[in-house]
């Protein structure tokens, strides 16, 4: 059995939890004070997902690169891969805040900054 | 009187000093209240240092949605360019001259010269700066690859370009942190966060960060020493006792190519030292009254100048108190009160703004504590005003609303922040 601790983000409050997993099933869920901060916690240690961000470089703007997040957050294992998909990618001005510039995997790749 | 008769001469009811959220909200809200109004700032964008946090995490009170910094800057930065509001980049204020309480002058230079503006009154909203390495003590070679994050951050999220691949990171407070997880998202290699203090300095959120790959901190270590030749090629770090004193023998290196300053961010004041504003040793930023107005009259300040803000949204409410003061200074001459409440710190409150309130109207204390707590209550003893809190610390700065009528007949509050 693997016990995981962290602090719930989920709001200010910061309850100290514990998650319990065996077998990747998850065995107990201790420490948070409410059912938001439990169902946060068993995604953290089953499917843990962050909204990405990043620059890409953009040609012809007022600056030398956009900035970019995801339209919703990515499954944490799959963000290396998106890292270098990312990496790949070039901007021609002009673009506008806000702008669909890529697509990766079904996940919109979203300009924060216009160029 | 003209004492500058060589240099071009402007005219505003207010000058707004710095395009960052603070002055951008200032402004915004000087043109709603129908005040001629000019702002400055000396990059080539609005947006201060908003542009170059591209992380979400701003805005969920102003807004009421979670954005990233360059969203959160052009939304303001839509809004007062729909408004009309006059505004400059690439102007650097040198100088803020007062000659009396409605005549005040601000002299800057721009691509197309240098300017004096005269002005009934000043929002100072220039930002913080951040602490290098020689002040946290830091000694050894004078090497490239010594950054703070700040600009680590510009470099990667403006200029993409990675300022290094094996990284270790000095201070764990919420900059830091977000640092890190940029290096690490880019291909760098983070091999460690120095925390002086025995606790993370920055947002539960953030910490999380750390964990997501694989970052090692060290709590009551710091760096000492940093060697190389032409670039940093290792740094030295020793643990602290209790007392933040180095414990002999505890020394090891780590090898790097780059060392990051996180150790936090100091109100950016100077200009407003040269006239004769009072400062305040525990925020680093001035004394205000509840309109944030300084100890020179006309003089208003907001955001990161007055005292170090966590949230932007407490950043951008503030800005739009100093114009609403600048409004009411202009207006009548002077910001009135009869009595001025003082405003004092008690029991793990480690500092306070504003300082002074004239009772005239509901108010927002911003405060931060001395240590992290649980289960404590914060209390106005004064007006018998308590607040239930389940955690306090350091890093994140509380907020609370006082209401005109509840402190109307009181000469002086304390705020303090004990168990429950
Ligand atoms: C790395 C980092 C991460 C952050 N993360 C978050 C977050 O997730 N959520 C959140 O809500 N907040 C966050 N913050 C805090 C928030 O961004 C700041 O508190 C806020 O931006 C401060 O705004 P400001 O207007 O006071 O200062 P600034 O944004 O610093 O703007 C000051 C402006 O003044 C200009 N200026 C200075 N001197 C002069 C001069 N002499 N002449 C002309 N112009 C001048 C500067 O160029 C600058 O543009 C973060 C801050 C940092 C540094």
């Amino acid at each position: 059995m693997t016990t995981y601790r962290f602090t719930c983000i989920v709001c200010p409050l910061g309850c100290s939890i514990e998650v319990e997993v065996e077998n990747g099933k998850v065995k107990d869920v201790k420490g948070c004070r409410c059912p938001r901060g439990k169902e946060w916690a068993v995604q953290e240690v089953t499917n843990p997902k962050r909204v990405v961000m990043s620059v890409l470089p953009v040609e012809g703007g007022a600056l030398p690169t956009v900035s970019v997040k995801t339209a919703e957050p990515v499954p944490k294992e799959k963000i290396p891969e998106l890292m270098k998909f990312l990496a790949n990618l070039k901007l021609k001005a002009p673009v506008k805040a806000g702008e669909t510039v890529a697509e990766w995997e079904g996940i919109k790749i979203v300009a924060t900054r216009g160029a | 009187m003209e004492p500058f008769p060589q240099i071009p001469m402007l005219s505003y009811d207010v000058v707004v000093i710095g395009g960052g959220p603070a002055g951008m909200a200032a402004a915004v809200r000087a043109k709603e209240l129908g005040l001629n109004v000019l702002l400055l700032d000396e990059n080539d964008y609005l947006g201060g240092i908003l542009p170059q946090c591209i992380h979400p995490g701003f805005g969920l009170h102003y807004y009421k949605e979670e954005l990233t910094g360059p969203e959160f800057a052009s939304r303001l930065a839509r809004k007062l360019v729909e408004l009309g509001v006059e505004y400059k980049t690439a102007a650097r204020v040198l100088e803020i001259k007062n000659y009396s309480d409605l005549e005040k002058v601000v002299i800057f230079t721009s691509p197309s010269g240098v300017y004096q503006v005269w002005a009934k009154a000043i929002i100072y909203a220039a930002g913080a700066r951040e602490r290098h390495a020689f002040e946290i003590g830091i000694t050894g070679d004078r090497v490239a690859g010594i950054y703070t994050a700040g600009e680590a951050q510009m470099l990667m999220d403006i200029y993409g370009v990675l300022p290094g691949k094996e990284i270790v990171i000095v201070g764990s407070g919420d900059v830091g942190l977000i640092m890190a997880r940029r290096f690490a998202l880019e291909g760098a290699k983070v091999k460690a966060v120095i925390e002086l203090m025995p606790y993370p300095g920055g947002l539960a959120r953030n910490v999380m960060i750390l964990r997501d790959f694989d970052i090692p901190l060290y709590l009551s270590h710091k760096v000492v020493e940093v060697r190389g030749k032409g670039r940093v090629e290792r740094v030295k770090v020793v643990k602290v006792d209790e007392n933040l004193n180095e414990i002999p023998g505890s020394e090891f290196w780590i090898e790097a190519d780059t060392l990051i300053i996180s150790a936090g961010l100091v109100p950016s004041v100077k200009k407003l030292k040269k006239i004769g504003v009072e400062i305040d040793p525990a925020t680093g930023g001035p004394v205000v009254n509840d309109r944030l107005e300084t100890s020179v009259p006309g003089i208003f300040v907001a955001g990161n100048s007055l005292l170090i803000n966590d949230l932007v949204d407490y950043v951008a409410e503030q800005g739009e108190l100093a114009a609403e003061g600048a409004k009411e200074f202009i207006e009548k001459g002077g910001i009135e009160s009869k009595k001025w409440i003082k405003v004092e710190k008690g029991e793990n409150v480690r500092l306070l703004a504003p300082h002074y309130l004239s009772g005239e109207g509901d108010v927002y204390l911003y405060l931060r504590v001395s240590k992290p707590m649980e289960d404590v209550e914060l209390r106005v003893p004064e007006i018998g005003k308590k607040m239930r809190l389940p955690v306090v610390k350091p890093a994140e700065m509380l907020r609370i609303k006082l209401k005109a009528e509840e402190i109307k007949n009181t000469e002086k509050l304390t705020v303090e922040v004990v168990k429950a």
